[in-house]
């Protein structure tokens, strides 16, 4: 590295500690406090801060949607999103208490009802963020609402990839990242209210250009067993999937544990 | 003109799954028929048409809480002709088959230990109130936690091949997902020794028992008939693949070595109006006299010999009960599943001596195939699974015979002759005579929830009618 280089790179170093100073703050959520700077949501500074909060229709890499809810919580006593929120000084957040946890178990139960999800014949099962939710959240088995039952198209017409509709959960992650980091529109929502649903822009799948290496099929765009690559299903033994290894959200939690050992 | 009375059992307890028996007595009592009806679910075929193939050898488990690892490898087996598997890796092909030895060793313990010890311990007439488990675990306590552990190991089996006890997903269309790590064999090579005592004590329990009540024993439910099963190219006894064998009362060859991708050609189902099971019988021999008797008798039946050396003992005694010809006895079920118990525990330590059981070449493919059969011999008898996949990779035709079904003809004759041998004529119906026609069913460790194709599991009923259809008795024991 010659002289100047290094010197540049000290110089773009200093800037971003500057940045980060001129702009940052603190607030607290469930009484702790915790770092944010301008333009990050209340989601990222606690992601940062190594506390999880429950999510569903927000992902890495994709613009948030704020629709699921799973990530309520409340500002300064008023429900928000906490994907979209922006955090800002002083706010008090509260994240983790019992009716903030009952109204999450809630929103996935009736996820749960209003689908058609059989998680023991289900691909996805052990890597599916809405059953690792459930176990996260302690719902082991279905109450209060009845099933739905709803009759919904398997779209089995494209040689590589099948959408399983039953299992959809309307978090629109697929069709933000079609759009938005594959530049196709491959995906989009059909119907109205509770019989909204993903649907594609086409007759069906194989009239798509939709392909393998799209960010909407990657495995972790689609959050349950919706999006299927073909023939695929159930290599991973139990064991080994990802969530019979750590609980959905330990990787923030356990991130910052090590940071903080440190 | 007599009058004919019927009789209903519900639930046969200690069965698994449900149905029910009823049986048509005239004014003195005498039975006129019997007849083990068995509730129907389609809602199997239904729930599978449409899904995508690789799903079917998990969802097919949930047919039956007792044997889901058979269906799980009869549809993988299927799935692997589907892929165009033609031969599965050692690997894929050892591991499947150490799951299958797990599965039936922990079904054949759990019938003999807990659902039919009572009967053949207290006796069939014993006070019901300890002619069940707890009175076997109060009287014999030794034995009730041998059969825990016996069946308890075989669970185990089936977890550390399949990924958990019931409704695993190890086996996966051409070949399987894991294999056998050290640890795990290792933990199994510590208790086979205890398991291989325990298998013998149980055989020779099973096999005193029949020589003692030796006179009993011929007569009870007893009938000649056809029996069925795959053997291995050489005749031996296998129970994960092979081809299809029939013989006749006699111990004569109907059909050998018949590839079981042909079995549509050979056995064909009946549909009879009071019953929703199927009938099946083979082909050459019309329905009338088709019909054939699956499971362990029949196997011991069918087979040249066995390739364990402990179950090859048992097998020549058992065999020379009827001078090697095939024994019809219905009793004589229980002597044959402890010797495949024996046999199983045989081969899960042949097998887990076996370093192919830590190879890593898991998975084969080939040319996409749009039919698949697959046969094995499960726990109760032979399987046969059958489905047509479209070029989408979707079910569009499923096809189950299950073991239950293959014996339906042979348990309505069982019944039919308990209740003609000891319920014709007498003036009181007594618990003890309904419990020998329960005996007969049990005998065949039928399970209906899977024979109907039920997602689940239901209740088997024993009710009595007269000719005008007015119900005189019912009998009904939770399980
Ligand atoms: S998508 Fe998730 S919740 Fe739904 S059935 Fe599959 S594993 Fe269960
Ligand atoms: S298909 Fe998957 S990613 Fe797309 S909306 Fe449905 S659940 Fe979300
Ligand atoms: S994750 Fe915030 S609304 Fe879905």
């Amino acid at each position: 590295m010659t002289r100047f280089m290094e010197e540049a790179a000290i110089e773009s170093m200093a800037e971003k500690v500057g940045d980060i100073m001129r702009n940052a703050f603190v607030f607290n959520i469930d009484g702790v406090g915790v770092k944010g700077k301008d333009g990050q949501t209340i989601m990222d500074a606690a992601d940062q801060a190594g506390i999880y909060i429950p999510r569903l229709c927000d992902v890495e890499g994709l613009e948030p949607q704020g629709s699921c809810r799973v990530c309520t919580v409340k500002v300064n006593g008023r429900p928000a999103a906490a994907c979209t929120q922006p955090a800002a000084e002083g706010i008090e957040v509260e994240n983790e208490t019992l009716e903030i946890f009952n109204w999450r178990r809630d929103l996935i139960r009736m996820l749960f009802h209003e689908g058609n999800h059989l998680c023991p014949i289900c691909e996805a099962s052990g890597r599916c963020e809405l059953q690792a939710m459930a176990y996260r959240l302690g719902i082991f088995q279905p109450a209060k609402y009845p099933y739905l039952q709803p009759v919904r198209p398997i779209d089995a017409s494209h040689p590589d990839i099948m959408l399983d509709t039953n299992r959809c959960i309307r978090c629109g992650r697929c069709i933000r990242a079609s759009k938005d980091i594959d530049g196709k529109n491959v995906f989009g929502y059909v119907g109205r209210g509770m019989h909204k649903r993903v649907g594609v822009n086409g007759k069906n799948l194989a009239q798509t250009n939709v392909h393998l290496d799209d960010r909407a099929i990657a495995l972790e765009t689609c959050p349950v067993g919706c999006i299927i690559r073909k023939g695929l299903g159930f290599f991973t033994p139990i064991g080994q999937r990802e969530f019979d290894r750590a609980p959905i959200g330990s990787t923030i939690e356990k991130a910052v544990l090590k940071r903080g050992k440190k | 003109m007599a009058k004919t009375k019927v009789i209903e059992i519900e639930p046969v307890s200690r069965v698994e799954g449900h149905g029910k028996v009823s049986i048509h007595l005239d004014d003195h009592n005498n039975v006129q028929e019997a007849r083990l009806h068995i509730v129907e679910f389609r809602g199997f075929e239904r729930f599978i048409i449409g899904r995508p193939f690789w799903e079917v050898p998990v969802i097919v488990q949930r047919l039956c809480g007792i044997c889901p690892v058979s269906h799980q490898l009869a549809a993988a087996k299927a799935m692997d002709v589907i892929v165009g598997a033609k031969k599965l890796t050692p690997t894929a092909d050892k591991i499947r088959r150490l799951m299958n030895y797990g599965q039936i060793m922990q079904s054949h313990v759990l019938h003999f230990f807990h659902l039919c010890s009572p009967d053949l311990l207290f006796g069939f007439d014993a006070d019901p109130e300890i002619r069940n488990v707890f009175g076997i675990i109060k009287k014999m306590p030794d034995l009730a936690v041998q059969g825990i552990m016996m069946r308890k190991y075989g669970q185990e089996i089936i977890r550390a091949t399949s990924g958990k006890k019931i409704h695993g997903t190890g086996s996966v269309p051409g070949g399987v997902n894991k294999n056998l790590s050290v640890q795990e064999r290792d933990s199994f090579l510590k208790e086979i020794d205890q398991m291989k005592k325990w298998a013998l004590g149980a055989l020779a329990l099973a096999k005193n028992y029949t020589l003692e009540h030796i006179d009993m024993v011929r007569e009870f439910a007893a009938f000649n008939s056809s029996h069925l099963s795959l053997v291995r190219e050489d005749g031996a006894l296998d129970l994960y693949h092979g081809n299809l064998r029939a013989i006749d009362a006699g111990g004569n060859i109907i059909f050998d070595q018949v590839d079981y991708k042909k079995f549509n050609d050979y056995i064909m189902e009946e549909v009879r109006s009071w019953s929703y099971n199927k009938f099946p019988f083979i082909k050459s021999r019309g329905h009338i006299d088709g019909w054939y008797r699956v499971g362990p008798l029949s196997r011991m039946n069918t087979i040249g010999f066995i390739d364990t050396p402990e179950a090859q003992k048992a097998l020549e005694e058992f065999k020379g009960l009827t001078k090697g010809k095939p024994n019809h006895m219905s009793l004589a079920y229980h002597w044959a599943r402890m010797i495949e118990v024996l046999h199983c525990v045989e081969k899960i330590e042949e097998l887990l001596t076996d370093p192919d059981l830590q190879g890593n070449d898991l998975l084969v493919k080939g040319d996409r195939a749009e039919e698949g059969i697959g046969v094995v011999e499960a726990p109760r008898g032979t399987l046969f699974h059958h489905y047509r996949v479209n070029k989408d990779d979707q079910v569009t035709y499923c096809n189950l015979i299950v073991s239950s079904t293959s014996n339906n003809e042979a348990m309505n004759r069982a019944i039919t002759k308990v209740a003609h041998d000891h319920i014709s004529g007498k003036p009181k119906i007594t618990e003890a005579m309904l419990n020998h026609v329960e005996v007969a069913v049990r005998a065949y460790d039928p399970c209906l929830s899977c024979a109907t194709h039920a997602l689940g599991q239901m209740p088997l009923i024993i009710e009595m009618y007269d000719v005008n259809g007015s119900l005189l008795e019912r009998k009904g024991k939770c399980l």
